[in-house]
């Protein structure tokens, strides 16, 4: 016979150092005293991500959820709930006030404590991403069907625009607005693009949402084409998303089989079909421009707008082109309504948004959640908190092409409007979360290098500039760090923020502007002091031997491989501060613990 | 399958609904392992593997097992699902080839949950709602 109750004990690392093993104990006794253990299992779970309530317990299938428990809280739960069948309100969880989640809770009736609201991942490891049959069930296609029969191009574009969504590629532009565009050019043969290169180090929302959702993007792509005027769609997507690309395949497949791509789609007089195109995996095109160059087989280079791609794009013929996490949008926004959609995020930026949480954070994944969800949720009651119980020092969202936010704007609701007044942006939705351990200046240095080597050389302050600032971090990481560079950082910043030719230049010295605001003192210190607070930054880290401890054994001497450590077994060790490379072998080889690492 | 027109989607997707519900026909039982990127690095083929050859081995033939997209647990990869009646549907992470023969035996045929690998469903299912 299965069980009456369960009762789920989180044994998260967390919870654990909080009397859960305590909590546990006293419910497998209370149980027992009651003789229950027939009806109810005790059970000891992972995280629930909520670790700044824990210890945390739920009760299943009543769904209760208490946090904050202490160990002479059991036997009221098992009296009140278990037996008698009422959940104890003094110890649910409630949710403090914010506006974002309590919307969603009433759009939805949602569950209090579930932070997350999945509308973009809503197949997502629910459905067999193979099989359309299991799209179909749930709903899928079914805005298809109303678009066709039910609404005008014009009326989905309208539903669209007042549903406010916006691109989610990074810039954030209204969606509605873009299809209007193209739909108002007219042109014999306009195209629909999914782009889907997702290129910024850390992200793969995008690669996620098609290997589990693949259907979704089709059908969107397809009412586009509906609402637009468009015949011919193409996927854009990198070549190293080999899973993503075999799951597109099956799915085109078999829409088309199914005449949901094709000739006369469900028997109307629409046709339109979809074909993959392979990037080679370089960020820049990522942007829409060269996306659309790298598309007709030209080499991946940005050109200048306007023209927008929307009036004039692929070969010329007006063009939507947006990202895949817009995309997986649409088919809900048609089918439950924009005004449904609408009440769910800030006054600005409509719905939800799925992160990619990586870093040290406990719970790293795929997240979404409503806009205006704050930093803070995201990471202490959603990803269960900084790994080592170490300090929350930055979290870096919009990749290279974004910016760091200090602790001081936990508490901001995270919108595109937020993000952007705040020195960031919202990006396509990398998030990666920094601790006391990590050197501001070392990471900036890694997203210049990064868009270094991805600056495809075509405008010389992209290429030029992001190369000097590159030198400029190298000589302050290394210690020849001079406060005039402080200025040239900046100088050289705005300059490629004005005169660069696409987006990728434009935005690759916001790294530095944004750790220059908010850790300026850090970059200070590495040029002022030769100190990288972090030790990260190896060329400024001081070796010495303390001789209070050294007992004089000379391991450090034998052991060091430049010959840096002099000395002899009387007079002690010393070590020659210009030879050293600080390669940290002497400290790692004594025993007595005599060297240190400043 | 042939091309279908408005009325036998409409109709297709019915049956299919009623289909899912009843839960695969004959199989009442279902295992939905995690198969993205991040699930299959973590080893969720030898996972579904192995749930392949216990079932077979025990004979157990109301069980199907699936495959999903990435169910956004990626740090207790790879990730399993489970279904079944008059049991919580029931998340687990960190499912080895080991873990899961435990599945098999805990949950699925001793009908307890299987302590330590045990998440949170991150949010409701909004198609359902
Ligand atoms: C350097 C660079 C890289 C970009 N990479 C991507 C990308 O990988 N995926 C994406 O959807 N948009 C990317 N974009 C944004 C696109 O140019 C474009 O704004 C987006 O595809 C529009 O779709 P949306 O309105 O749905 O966001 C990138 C932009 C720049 C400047
Ligand atoms: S800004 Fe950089 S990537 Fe963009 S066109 Fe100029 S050189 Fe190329
Ligand atoms: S850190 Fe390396 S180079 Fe420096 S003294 Fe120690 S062993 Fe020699
Ligand atoms: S450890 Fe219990 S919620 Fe994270």
């Amino acid at each position: 016979m299965p069980y009456k109750h369960y009762i789920l004990i989180c044994a998260g690392t967390a919870c654990e150092s909080s009397h859960a093993q305590e909590i546990h104990d006293n419910f497998i006794k209370e149980i027992k005293d009651r003789q229950l253990e027939s009806d109810v299992q005790v059970v000891k779970t992972g995280c629930f991500g909520f670790c700044e309530q824990g210890p945390i317990v739920k009760i299943l299938p009543d769904n209760a959820f208490y946090v904050k428990l202490k160990p002479e809280d059991v036997k009221e739960i098992v009296d009140e709930n278990i037996i008698k069948g009422r959940v104890v309100q003094r110890l649910l969880y409630s949710p403090k006030e914010d506006k974002g989640r309590h919307q969603m809770t009433d759009v939805a009736n949602i569950d209090f404590y579930q932070k997350q609201f999945r509308i973009v991942l809503r197949n997502c490891g629910i459905i067999d991403p193979e099989k359309i049959d299991e799209y179909i069930a749930r709903d899928g296609y079914k805005a298809l069907e109303k678009v066709l029969f039910e609404m005008s191009p014009t009326q989905v574009i309208d539903e669209v625009s007042r549903s406010g969504l916006r691109g989610r590629g990074g810039a954030g532009f209204p969606t509605g607005l873009k299809w209007s565009f193209t739909q108002k050019t007219s042109s014999d043969v306009k195209y629909i693009v999914c782009n889907a290169d997702e290129g910024d180090p850390g992200a793969y929302m995008d690669r996620s949402t098609l290997e589990g959702d693949p259907h979704s993007i089709l059908e969107a792509m397809t009412i586009a084409g509906y609402a637009v005027g468009a015949h011919k769609g193409y996927i854009y997507i990198r070549a190293e998303y080999p899973l993503a690309i075999e799951r597109l395949n099956i799915a085109i497949g078999q829409a088309r089989d199914y005449g949901l791509l094709g000739e006369k789609i469900l028997g109307s007089n629409f046709d339109f079909d979809i074909e993959i195109r392979l990037g080679a995996g370089a960020f820049v095109c990522g942007e829409e421009t060269a996306l659309l160059a790298s598309v007709e087989g030209e080499r991946g280079m940005p050109r200048p707008r306007p023209p927008f791609p929307a009036v004039k794009g692929l070969w010329g013929k007006p063009t939507v082109i947006n990202n895949v996490e817009t995309w997986a949008n649409i088919p809900v926004i048609i089918l439950k309504g924009a005004s449904w959609f609408a009440k769910i995020g800030t006054e600005r930026s409509k719905g939800t948004k799925v992160f990619a949480l990586t870093g040290k954070i406990n719970n790293s994944g795929l997240i979404e959640v409503p806009m205006g969800t704050t930093l803070r949720e995201i990471i202490f009651d959603i990803g269960g908190g900084i790994k080592d119980g170490k300090q929350f020092k930055a979290a870096q969202t919009g990749g290279p092409s974004g910016g760091v936010i200090p602790a001081e704007f936990l508490d901001t609701p995270i919108d595109y409007d937020n993000l952007t007044a705040i020195g960031s942006m919202m990006g396509s939705g990398g998030m990666i979360v920094m601790d006391e351990d990590d050197c501001i200046v070392d990471i900036t240095k890694f997203y210049l290098q990064f868009s270094v080597d991805e600056s495809c050389g075509k405008c010389a302050p992209c290429r030029i500039g992001g190369y000097q600032l590159l030198n400029l971090l190298e000589k302050i990481t290394s210690g020849r760090g001079e406060m005039a560079d402080l200025n040239k950082l900046f100088k050289i910043s705005q300059a490629m923020q004005k005169a660069s030719l696409c987006g990728l230049g434009q935005t690759a010295s916001n790294p530095v502007l944004s750790t220059m605001k908010y850790f300026g003192e850090e970059y200070q210190e590495h040029i002022q002091n030769n100190k990288c607070r972090a030790r990260k930054c190896a060329q400024l880290l001081k070796f010495e031997i303390l001789p209070e401890k050294c007992v004089k054994c000379g391991l450090c001497a034998k052991v060091c491989p430049v010959g840096a450590i002099s000395g002899d077994r009387e007079k002690g060790y010393v070590i020659d501060q210009a030879k050293c490379i600080r390669c940290g072998q002497c400290l790692e080889r004594c025993k007595f613990k005599a060297i240190t690492r400043g | 399958m042939g091309k279908l027109t408005l009325d036998d989607l409409r109709k297709m997707r019915e049956s299919l609904k009623n289909e899912m519900d009843k839960r695969d026909g004959e199989k009442d039982i279902r295992i939905v392992v995690g198969m993205g990127t991040c699930g299959i690095a973590a080893g969720a083929k030898k996972t579904l593997e192995a749930f392949i050859e216990d079932l077979d081995k025990r004979s157990l033939k109301n069980v199907s097992v699936k495959q999903t997209g990435c169910m956004g647990n990626c740090n207790v990869e790879p990730t399993v699902e489970v279904f079944m009646p008059e049991m919580p549907a029931t998340l687990y992470g960190n499912v080895s080839a080991d873990v899961a023969r435990k599945i098999v035996q805990k949950h699925i045929l001793e009908r307890t949950l299987l302590n330590d690998h045990i998440q949170d469903k991150p949010s409701i299912d909004i198609v359902k709602h």
